[in-house]
Formats: structure tokens, C-alpha cells, sequence
């Protein structure tokens, strides 16, 4: 019985979307008031019926009810309750799910707040239909996940004991919110096309999901990245790795979004350009999804290799981003307004930031796909790492941080050079001295952490200076001082990080001993630590400063038999400014086994400086929210 | 601009027991060996560097590492040599050729193109302030 409610609550699902998509669109005439009303109930109806869909996958799971075939291959009666509730979307066909239940909630909330001007509500409705219908057939056809078995099994089969995590238990919901939250500045952008409401009212509309979004996916590549810290056993935070890069090239975009979009708010600069961003943005998250769910990339993320399953996903990505840019083609150029602006002002600061974010993602997106492109064509195989990145993305993101203190300082339409430079005189001070400071501590790599630890100062101190020299504080000024000072945060993290970690790799018996950045390790005595469906080993390690006794850490390495696969259970102790770090690997011998340690200086900063970027999302949108009521009168663009 | 691209590219290695399993005697060379594991790429794995990789073949190319580099080979000799078994696939940052042009120059050019687009956006900008008298 589950299995039908399931089935049928997509179908009408897909029905209620495909209403949504046809009244919507037709609402955006003046005239069609009905089919505003429809589309808009449409958005609540498309909600409740995804909801039961995956309230009654939900309860398949809980239930252990393996005569639904997904359920029966990715769960299992041993599984604990928490993972059977999140390992729902631990799987092909219920993340797909999940991805279209976010969508539906975006929708209902778009239908709900009404932003902008009804016709503009109604298109953007509309291009959300077509969004939900393309997924849900996507779901319904080709990744089923209330199709039955029979006779159903005894037990499931468990679940990839990677992702029997917490942390990777958060980490997809968050993500997906972030992906998908971007379709909404896509579908107003869609709109604004469609209905001609070229001026700034669609942007204004878009920008509480614009933020939404980003801080979605702020938070969800900082759980990622400190995941793959604490859980791949190599105290790297950022590998690089292609499924990294697809949750990257979103965010670049959708930061440069933000920033467009304010200069297009505030002005009606830059009107085409930001509508090209809002879909750019969008088709990014797409090409992620096929990226990783397409099984072009094998990995953990990539759970099915369908051919099928791929080729429609390429299918929907080329009509969706194909269709969007043909909108854009055939109807931007009509309002090329043009805007009026000298060189030195707020404007010509945010298209800095936009050429420098544009070419981060052209150089994330072009590593990120070469490989791929230049095997299809010519065969041939390369690989595109860690050292590729080091000189082509770190250059760009160095210059955006020494430009960004400007940005705020500038004046819209037309500023002083002398005006930005001179409130940052003492910021450029900080700088300095920070430079000083680390050149004379460091013992190592001296140059480049005096012009890194400077430039996180600039950036932070800037940004402080700013809040504190306004003298009307509004939350839009706390939001970009404290985003701003959270990009430095994150800049000292990787820094102290990349250059002052100190490795050892040692083979340790009981009671031998090694050294790691200041502190000594003793390896005391090991035991097996066996859980229901992996077979461990763990150490207890004396960690030792100075002479003094500080801490037992107890890094563990598990087997996992029926996967055979091996995870490493690191041992991380932190004093919130460096990270001790230790792995266990193999045993070599009579009963010593290999210890990986690293000293982290500062590491704890690249993920503060990650929450500390959300938080300034945060308070931008609650400034946003909150202010909605009071200020209809800011509509206008300002004549000139 | 060099010397911070050049430090960045060398990733921090402090080694400082040598009581682990084949690792090289002289400090120097065994650093050298680090960096030179995390330039290469295990080529079984996904996205791993030797230097990362539990796979056995990654376990063998780090021995052959060392090997080389206490025969006296320097590192282009070493990377020369697994290219020429692997390919330009082992090397995790890609060779220079025409086929990767593309992918070398393509974010320079991007910059080019945006910096110049945005030149003359702001360039007509400036035009229209002054004609309109702003």
C-alpha cells in the first residue's frame, strides 16, 4: 500500500506541475488573473503531494518495508534509526527526491510571498513548473524509488559506510537548498524575459532566495570540506576533486550574482549582465547534478552509472540552459538602457568583482571538465590536480581580496579615489603589521605568509573600519563587513594551513615515540575495537608538550568486510586555532603500525571563517526580510 | 606575484621522523620525495596523489621514488620516466602542449575578454554621465 500512496502522490505531482507550468506562463499576460490564482494554488498543491511522496519513502524506510526495491538495496533491519531516516536520500533515487521536494518548497514560497508584480509571480511560477515537471518525469521514468520487489528479502543490504555519518547526513539537505534555491533567481530572471519587466523589480524579487541560496551553499561546502578533513585521514580540506568543484562553481557564480544584482537593484546598472548571472548561476547547479549524479564521475557521490539516467539528465540540462540563454538571446538586447556611471564608483568596484569571480569559475570549470572533453575527443588522458589550481585560481582570488576594501568605501555613480584610500589608511596599517609580525614568527615560507597574513589583515581590518566609520548602521553594512571578514577568516585558515602544517609519518610500536610540530606522541597500547558490521583496531596515543601530559587521542582504523573498504577513524584535538591530527594506518610487523600526524596551525579558521561568511548571508537576509514592509518608496530608480 | 604562486605550489613539508617504513635516510631527499609523491597521480584512483593512495601500485611508485632519487636521478628524470609508462595522466599538474592550451590559457583569456568587455562598459558609462550631466 505504501508503495502506491508513494507512486501516486508523484503522479499528481507531476500533473499539479505541469498545470503550474501552463497557467504560470499564461498568467503572464495582464489579462489572466484566473490562471494567476490556479498557478499559484497549483505551487501549494505540488508541495503537499511531493511531501506525502517523500513522507511515505520516509516511513518505507523507518519501517524497514523491503518489498520497495529501494528501500530493500540501501537499507538494512541493523541500520540505526537516525541513518535510516537520512540514508532516504544516502541513495540515487531518494536524493532525486529530495532535489524535487526543495524545488517544491522554493515554489510554494515564491507563490507565497508574492514578490514583484503579480504577472512577474505567475511567470516565475510558471518556469518553476517546467523545472518540477522535467524532474519529476526524470524520477517517475527513469529513477523510481516506490517500484516493488518481489518476493521482497529477508534484509536489506545496507548502506555505503562512508556516508554513515552525521556530518554526511546534513550535508546533501544543505547543499540541495543551495543548488536548487538557485533555480528561484532563474525563474524570476525567466520571468523578467518573458513578462518584459526589465526594470530592477526582479532582481528585488530574487534576492532573498539569491541569498537563501548562497548560504546554503556556504554552509554546505564548509560541511564538506571539513568531512573530507576529518574523515578521508589525510588533514586536507580542499582536494580539489571534481564533485568539490561542481558545488564551487555555483557558489563563484551566485556571489557574483549578488553583487550584480545590487548594482542592478540600486541603479539598473548592469541589467542584462545580471540577468545572464541568475541563469548562469542555476545552469551550473544543473551541470553539477548531472556531473555527479550522471556517473561521468565516479566517486562516493555518484551512486548510480546509468547511461539512460545520464543522457536524460544532458537532455533536460541542454534544453533548460539552452532555452533560458535562446530567452536571453532573443529578448535582452532590447533593454540595453544603459547606464551612467564614472569610472571610479560603486559600479565600475562591482564589475572588478565580477570579471575576477567570472574568471575563478572559467578556471574551476575548464579544470574541471578538460580532462573529460579531451578524453572524449582525442583519447587522450591528463590530469588536472591540486598544482593546476595552486597557479591559476590562487592569482585571481589574491587580486579579489586586495580589491574588495575598496568596493564598499566607493560611492554609487561617482566617487574619489583620495575619498576610498584614505578611511583605509588604517587598515592598510593592520596590514602591515600583521605582515611584520608573521615575518619575524614564521620559520618558514616567510614571504608568502608576510603577503598572506597582510592581506587577511587588509581584508578584516577594511571591513571592521567600514562598519565602524558609518555612521548609520544598517544590516545591510554588518552583513558585508561580516561576510567580507569571514573571506580573511578563511584566508588565514589555508595559509597557516598550507604553509606551516607539519607532517610525520612514523612506525610505532608501544611506547615508541615521535615528534609532531610541538608536540610528542607516545604510542601507548592498542586494542581492537569491533563494531556490529566493521572489524577495528585503535590506538591510544600520549600527546605530550613541553614535557606535560596533555590529551589521549585515539585514532582508529576500521574494515568494513562485506564492502571491503577501509576508513580511518582520525583523532583530531583542537585548541580552536591549530589542529592535532592523527590517523592510524597499517600495521608493518610485530604490532607496529603506521601513524600519520599533522600539526595544523590555524586550520579551525578556514571553517569559522565559512560559518562567519553565512552568518553576514544571514544578516543581509534578515535585513532584507525584515525591511520588506517598510520601504515601498526605495522602488525608484533614482533619476539622474 | 612569482614567488607566491611558487610557494604556493610547494605544499609545506616538515618530515622529521625517518623510523617509518622505506623512507629515505637524508632529510633533504625524503622531502624531496613528499613533494614529488603529491605532484603525481595515482592512477588507479579517483583524483588521489600517490602521496594519498592506499593502493598498492601507489605503495610501489613511492618506492620507486626513493629509489631513483638515491640513484641520483633528479625529479624531471623521475616524472620523464612515469610519464613515459603512464602517460601525462600520472602528472597532477598537466604538461603544456597544444592540447592544453585551451586549458592553460583559457582563464587568462577570460580575464582579457571580461577585463576588456568591462572597459568599455564603463567607458560608455562614463560618456553618458557626462552627457546627461550627472
Amino acid at each position: 500500500m505504501t508503495a502506491e500512496i508513494g507512486q501516486l502522490a508523484l503522479t499528481l505531482a507531476l500533473a499539479l506541475s505541469l498545470v503550474m507550468a501552463a497557467t504560470g506562463l499564461s498568467g503572464a499576460r495582464v489579462t489572466a488573473g484566473v490562471s494567476r490564482r490556479v498557478a499559484s494554488s497549483s505551487a501549494m498543491g505540488l508541495l503537499v503531494f511531493i511531501l506525502l511522496a517523500f513522507g511515505t519513502l520516509e516511513y518505507a524506510s523507518i519501517v524497514s518495508d523491503f518489498s520497495i526495491l529501494n528501500v530493500a538495496n540501501n537499507s538494512s533491519l541493523a541500520k540505526p534509526l537516525l541513518y535510516k531516516i537520512t540514508g532516504v536520500w544516502g541513495n540515487h533515487e531518494g536524493s532525486m527526491l529530495l532535489w524535487v521536494l526543495v524545488l517544491a518548497l522554493y515554489t510554494a514560497a515564491i507563490a507565497f510571498a508574492k514578490r514583484g508584480s503579480e504577472r512577474l509571480t505567475s511567470a516565475a511560477l510558471g518556469v518553476q513548473g517546467l523545472l518540477a515537471a522535467a524532474f519529476l518525469i526524470f524520477i517517475l521514468f527513469t529513477s523510481n524509488p516506490f517500484l516493488r520487489i518481489d518476493p521482497p528479502p529477508f534484509d536489506g543490504s545496507g548502506l555505503n559506510p562512508l556516508l554513515q555519518d552525521l556530518g554526511l547526513a546534513i550535508h546533501p539537505p544543505t547543499l540541495y537548498i543551495g543548488y536548487v534555491g538557485l533555480s528561484a533567481s532563474f525563474a524570476y530572471a525567466g520571468a523578467a524575459l518573458i513578462t518584459r519587466e526589465f526594470d530592477a523589480s526582479w532582481a528585488r524579487a530574487a534576492r532573498p532566495f539569491m541569498l537563501a541560496a548562497w548560504i546554503a551553499l556556504t554552509i554546505g561546502i564548509t560541511l564538506g570540506s571539513w568531512w573530507a578533513y576529518y574523515e578521508l585521514g589525510w588533514g586536507g580540506f580542499w582536494f580539489w576533486d571534481p564533485v568539490e568543484n561542481a558545488s564551487l562553481m555555483p557558489w563563484l557564480v551566485g556571489t557574483a550574482l549578488l553583487h550584480s544584482a545590487l548594482a542592478t537593484e540600486r541603479t539598473g546598472a548592469f541589467r542584462t549582465w545580471t540577468l545572464l548571472l541568475a541563469i548562469a548561476a542555476f545552469s551550473l547547479s544543473l551541470i553539477g547534478t548531472f556531473l555527479v549524479r550522471s556517473g561521468v564521475l565516479t566517486s562516493v557521490h555518484a551512486f548510480a552509472n546509468d547511461p539512460e539516467r545520464g543522457a536524460y539528465i544532458l537532455i533536460m540540462l541542454v534544453l533548460a540552459i539552452g532555452g533560458a540563454l535562446a530567452l536571453f538571446a532573443w529578448r535582452a538586447p532590447a533593454l540595453e538602457t544603459g547606464s551612467a556611471f564614472e569610472p571610479v564608483s560603486r559600479e565600475t568596484a562591482l564589475l572588478v568583482n565580477n570579471v575576477l569571480l567570472v574568471t575563478a569559475v572559467a578556471t574551476v570549470f575548464l579544470g574541471t571538465l578538460y580532462p573529460l572533453f579531451l578524453d572524449a575527443f582525442t583519447g587522450t588522458k591528463i590530469s588536472v590536480g591540486p598544482p593546476f589550481f595552486a597557479v591559476t585560481f590562487v592569482p585571481v582570488f589574491v587580486a579579489l581580496l586586495i580589491a574588495l576594501p575598496f568596493g564598499p568605501r566607493l560611492a554609487w555613480h561617482k566617487s574619489e579615489i583620495a575619498e576610498a584610500i584614505r578611511p583605509l589608511m588604517p587598515a592598510l596599517g593592520v596590514a602591515l603589521v600583521a605582515a611584520a609580525i608573521v615575518s619575524v614568527l614564521a620559520d618558514s615560507h616567510v614571504l608568502v605568509a608576510a603577503g598572506a597574513f597582510g592581506l587577511a589583515g587588509w581584508v578584516i581590518s577594511a571591513s571592521l573600519l567600514d562598519l565602524f566609520q558609518r555612521r548609520v548602521k544598517t544590516a545591510a553594512a554588518f552583513a558585508v563587513a561580516i561576510a567580507h571578514a569571514g573571506l580573511g577568516v578563511t584566508l588565514m585558515g589555508v595559509a597557516g594551513t598550507t604553509l606551516w602544517r607539519a607532517e610525520t609519518l612514523s612506525l610505532l610500536g608501544p611506547g615508541d615515540t615521535a615528534q609532531v610540530g610541538p608536540y610528542t606522541l607516545t604510542m601507548g597500547h592498542l586494542e581492537r575495537a569491533d563494531g556490529s558490521n566493521y572489524a577495528a583496531i585503535r590506538a591510544d596515543i600520549l600527546v605530550s608538550k613541553g614535557g606535560e601530559k596533555i590529551a589521549t587521542l585515539k585514532p582508529a582504523k576500521r574494515v568494513y568486510p562485506t564492502e571491503q573498504q577501509e576508513t580511518a577513524e582520525t583523532a583530531i584535538r583542537t585548541n580552536g586555532i591549530s589542529d592535532l591530527y592523527l590517523a592510524l594506518g597499517d600495521e608493518r610487523g610485530t604490532g607496529r603500525f603506521i601513524v600519520r600526524a599533522y600539526y595544523n596551525p590555524l586550520a579551525p579558521f578556514i571553517w569559522f571563517g565559512g560559518a562567519i561568511m553565512a552568518l553576514g548571508g544571514l544578516t543581509s537576509l534578515w535585513g532584507r526580510l525584515s525591511a520588506r514592509s517598510a520601504q515601498p518608496a526605495a522602488n525608484t530608480v533614482p533619476a539622474e | 606575484m612569482k614567488f607566491l604562486v611558487a610557494a604556493f605550489l610547494f605544499f609545506a613539508t616538515a618530515v622529521q621522523a625517518a623510523q617509518a617504513p622505506g623512507t629515505l635516510s637524508d632529510p633533504a631527499q625524503e622531502a624531496r620525495a613528499r613533494a614529488l609523491q603529491k605532484e603525481l597521480r595515482c592512477v588507479v584512483c579517483q583524483g588521489e596523489s600517490i602521496d594519498e593512495s592506499g593502493a598498492p601500485i601507489a605503495a610501489d611508485i613511492r618506492r620507486l621514488i626513493r629509489e631513483r632519487i638515491k640513484a641520483g636521478e633528479t625529479n624531471e628524470q623521475i616524472k620523464d620516466y612515469l610519464v613515459g609508462r603512464y602517460g601525462d595522466f600520472v602528472l597532477m599538474k598537466p604538461p603544456l602542449e597544444p592540447n592544453t592550451w585551451l586549458l592553460w590559457f583559457g582563464p587568462a583569456a577570460i580575464l582579457l575578454l571580461g577585463g576588456g568587455v568591462a572597459a568599455v562598459v564603463v567607458i560608455r558609462a562614463n560618456r553618458r554621465a557626462h552627457l546627461t550631466g550627472a
